[in-house]
């Protein structure tokens, strides 16, 4: 099939960009979008010109690397699948298609259709940790954890940190990615030290890479390549709400000890 | 990028509300009252079928409560103002989250209702200070014949204004945009989601929001019909 790409073009992060046409001939339904890429960069190439950059490193959905808007949707907007998943037998000979980056301030164009998401790794960084004792390795089955915990921890903790959320938000918010990682370490025992810090942490520090405010849309959803329900939004909101009616000043001397 | 002071000298009270969360909060809880409110009025709105003199001697009953309703108004007016306040800086936060807008966009599973929240809350802002001068204070000009403590007769024929009449239409489908999906985001902001309740949380956020703005227009097209003289 013969394809018409719209693809952002930008030389990096302090000049500004904008969509340039190329043509995709003879893509095979086979190959996946990121390898279409591929072919049609080759093409570039060969005429001299700069290949079209984007991220991408495991190519099975799993890193979280590659992602951009294909046709205004993150990831192209088929279920649970990110870019690299995406196969071209869902393009039809003679189609138009959309690439562009993400877009939001908390993550600048670098260059064409890579952002720097280390937004991201400071939100992490700011409460997405817990305390292990070091020294001998715990007995495996020491910490009982229930079912249905281990399970809502699991299905948070897939977020692969794409930010197909913010890209998808009107508010360009980061309330699913950080609501996935609260949440996560919120079912299991091991979070429950810094779980109250670690939300008015994590929500402060989403706060400052000036993302913008959840108003439960939804669009995150249902873009999100590994499915994240915004039950984990709920979830980091209400344990924001219990950690500001709790927090209090820090005292001098503590009490015990 | 700044990184986030935990230990801020700000009051709690402050430091809670400088997070999104916080005027999240706040959002949620004067919308609740907002909301509690709409219903009150729409009950006693709706004694205008009950006969002409009902809704006269509801107004009079009103007023008899003296001090009360005063309360009650400086507590409408402060939940309208702590509102509309976190509205416009998180509206401001979202444009300053996203300068650069898509070339393409195409919304997917998300509601018209939640995508159009910073639109209908000014326009239902803007309906309530046209209502006040209508119905309220009666200002010449807006309101045709105004008598005061007459409210029966001054409902009437404010609505028997078309161009007054399609106002109300307007606000009132406007309120249930706004009402519709503010109603279960409120129970989200609060940090309650159930995969099983949420999805009927939503269903009776539809159905009151149609109750509610529906009850207001069956008013205004009863006045319009002449079933209600
Ligand atoms: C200028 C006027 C207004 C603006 C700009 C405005 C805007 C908004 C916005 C942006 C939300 C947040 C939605 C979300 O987080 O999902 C909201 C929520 C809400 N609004 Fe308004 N609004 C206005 C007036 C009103 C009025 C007059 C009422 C009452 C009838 C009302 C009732 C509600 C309710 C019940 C909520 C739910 C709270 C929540 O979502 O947590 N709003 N409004
Ligand atoms: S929540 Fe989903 S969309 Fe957002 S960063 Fe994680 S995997 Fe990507
Ligand atoms: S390249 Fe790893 S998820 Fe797409």
């Amino acid at each position: 099939m013969n394809l018409t790409l719209h693809v952002w073009r930008q030389k990096d992060v302090a000049t500004p960009g904008q969509m340039v046409r190329y043509d995709a001939p003879n893509v095979s339904e086979h190959m996946s979008f990121l390898e279409m890429l591929d072919v049609v960069n080759e093409g570039l190439i060969l005429k001299g010109d700069e290949p079209i950059a984007f991220e991408h490193d495991c190519r099975e959905g799993i890193c979280g690397s590659c992602g951009f808007m294909i046709n205004g949707i993150a990831h192209g907007g088929f279920k649970n699948t990110t870019v690299c998943q995406l196969h071209m037998r869902h393009f039809e000979d003679g189609d138009e298609v959309f690439i562009e980056p993400w877009r939001a301030t908390a993550f600048p164009v670098m260059k064409d259709l890579i952002v720097d998401r280390s937004a991201f790794d400071r939100i992490i960084a700011s409460g997405g940790y817990v305390s292990v004792s070091t020294g001998s390795a715990p007995d495996g089955n020491a910490l009982p954890i229930r079912k249905q915990d281990s399970d809502l921890a699991m299905d948070a903790a897939a977020c692969i940190g794409c930010g197909a959320c913010v890209a998808s938000c009107p508010n360009a918010a980061a309330a699913l990615f950080t609501g996935a990682k609260i949440s996560h370490l919120a079912h299991l025992p091991q979070g429950q030290p810094e779980r109250k810090e670690r939300s008015l942490r994590m929500v402060r520090q989403m706060n400052a890479e000036l993302f913008g405010n959840c108003t439960n849309i939804g669009e995150c959803e249902a873009t999100c390549p590994k499915g994240i329900p915004i039950e984990v939004i709920a979830s980091m909101n209400g344990d924001f709400l219990a950690a500001s009616w709790q927090e209090r000043p820090p005292v001098e001397i503590a009490g015990a000890g | 990028m700044a990184s986030a002071a935990l230990d801020s000298k700000l009051h709690r009270t402050l430091r809670f509300y400088e997070a999104t969360n916080g005027k999240k909060t706040v959002m949620a809880l004067t919308g609740a009252a907002l909301w509690g409110f709409v219903i009150i009025h729409l009950l006693g709105n709706l004694q205008v079928f009950l006969g002409p003199d009902k809704l006269d001697k509801y107004g009079e009953a009103l007023r008899a409560t003296g001090a009360l309703l005063w309360v009650a108004r400086g507590g409408l007016l402060l939940c309208v103002v702590l509102h509309i306040t976190a509205a416009l800086q998180l509206m401001a936060l979202k444009a300053k989250a996203r300068p650069q807008p898509y070339v393409k966009k195409v919304a997917t599973t998300s509601t018209y209702a939640s995508r159009t929240m910073y639109w209908s809350g000014p326009v239902i802002l803007g309906f309530i200070i046209f209502h006040l001068m209508h119905f309220t204070w009666g200002v010449p000009g807006i309101h045709p014949d105004f008598v005061d403590g007459a409210v029966h007769a001054n409902l009437v024929k404010g609505l028997s204004q078309p161009l007054a009449a399609v106002l109300y239409l307007t606000a009132m489908s406007m309120l249930l945009f706004h009402l519709y999906h503010g109603i279960w985001s409120m129970f989200q902001t609060m940090g309650l989601s159930h995969p099983r309740y949420t999805p009927l949380v939503k269903k009776a956020a539809a159905g009151i929001a149609i109750a509610l703005a529906g009850g207001n227009i069956a008013i205004v097209v009863s006045v319009l019909l002449g079933i209600v003289k």
